[in-house]
């Protein structure tokens, strides 16, 4: 049995891996993409925590029963719902390699999207009107803290959109901006996911107290 | 030997197509259901359908679980497969953080509060 000698460094073994193989580009994109949403639902986390720590103390100022309307929460959370599957439909006809139909989808998902940021500054800013600044009480700090967070990564989400469709536009629907569509898929959905936590904790469990 | 091997490993690898994707019926399905665990807890708080707050509080929050796992695996295509199921060992550590930060914060902070002396207390204390 002969054994490969290195000529510096003679006597010890050379390893390398007797499996490697070449991966294409972007294979692991997914998992990288999925561990970083992972990393921001740990963020909310501890903003809901601190939610939940604070959301009870008012400072004698104004309670979530004084503040919140139901009725416009209830709407804002079908833009972010429908926003959800448009972009489902826009997957589906990227799979099909229909751009124009791609752009449509992506076009009312962001229209969808705007919508929803819209009724949430329209909510900051009747609330700021009203004297519930985030200054107001450890309530409101934390009620703008977690909700405008989670307003702040839909709008870096619509910005992210535009640029795709940009890109599709340039240049079709390649390798590279379908990974990209996929990565912006699984923001979007997580956002949604993360809204399911903000109208039931802050919302709907707030006007109950 | 070590060809037989090469080949076998590079058979359970699914390069370029790792993307789970979802089909109309499935995103509808969703859909759907969403609709439906948004629609129940915004009807059991504006109507107060419930008699007591608490029982409501819980049911709300059990359809805000529901509804969580429904957009998980309809809209983000989550299963034990994909990615070798690092993607769900990923999340599974994820769930563990999360439950220790909101249940560890929201237990300590409840003890802290509750043992700080309310004022009346110590107005008579004198």
């Amino acid at each position: 049995m002969t054994v490969a000698v290195n000529p510096t460094q003679a006597g010890e073994p050379v390893f390398y891996l007797a499996d490697e193989h070449p991966h294409p580009e972007g294979y692991s994109t997914s998992l990288g993409f999925w561990i970083y949403l992972m990393s921001d639902c740990l963020i909310f986390a501890i903003l809901f925590a601190t939610f939940g720590v604070l959301g009870g103390n008012y400072a004698a100022g104004p309670a979530p029963k004084d503040l919140f309307d139901l009725d416009l929460v209830a709407v804002n959370t079908s833009m972010l719902l429908l926003s959800s599957i448009t972009y489902g439909f826009a997957m589906l006809t990227m799979q099909q390699n229909k751009i124009a139909q791609t752009q449509m989808w992506l076009a009312i998902t962001g229209l969808f999207g705007l919508a929803f940021i819209g009724i949430e500054l329209t909510e900051f800013a009747h609330m700021i009107h009203e004297g519930a600044t985030p200054q107001r009480s450890a309530f409101l700090s934390a009620f703008f803290t977690l909700v405008g967070t989670h307003g702040l990564h839909v709008s870096c989400g619509l910005i992210w959109l535009v640029t795709l469709m940009v890109q599709v536009q340039k240049f079709g629907l390649i390798e590279a901006n379908r990974r990209r569509l996929m990565c912006l898929s699984m923001f979007w959905h997580f956002l949604d996911v993360v809204w399911i936590g903000v109208f039931t904790f802050v919302y709907l469990l707030g006007v109950l107290r | 030997m070590n060809t037989d091997t090469h080949t076998a490993h590079a058979d359970d690898h699914h390069h370029g197509d790792s993307y789970a994707h979802g089909s109309f019926s499935t995103y509808m399905l969703g859909f759907v259901l969403s609709v439906v665990l948004t629609a129940i807890p915004f009807w059991l708080v504006m109507s107060g359908a419930l008699p007591s707050k608490q029982i409501t509080a819980l049911v709300i929050m059990a359809f805000a679980v529901v509804q969580i796992v429904v957009h998980m695996i309809y809209f983000l295509h989550m299963n034990t497969t994909s990615e070798n199921g690092w993607s769900m060992m990923a999340l599974i550590f994820t769930i563990v953080m999360v439950v220790i930060a909101l249940s560890g914060s929201l237990w300590v902070m409840n003890h802290l509060n509750s043992n700080m002396m309310p004022m009346h207390q110590m107005t008579g204390m004198k």
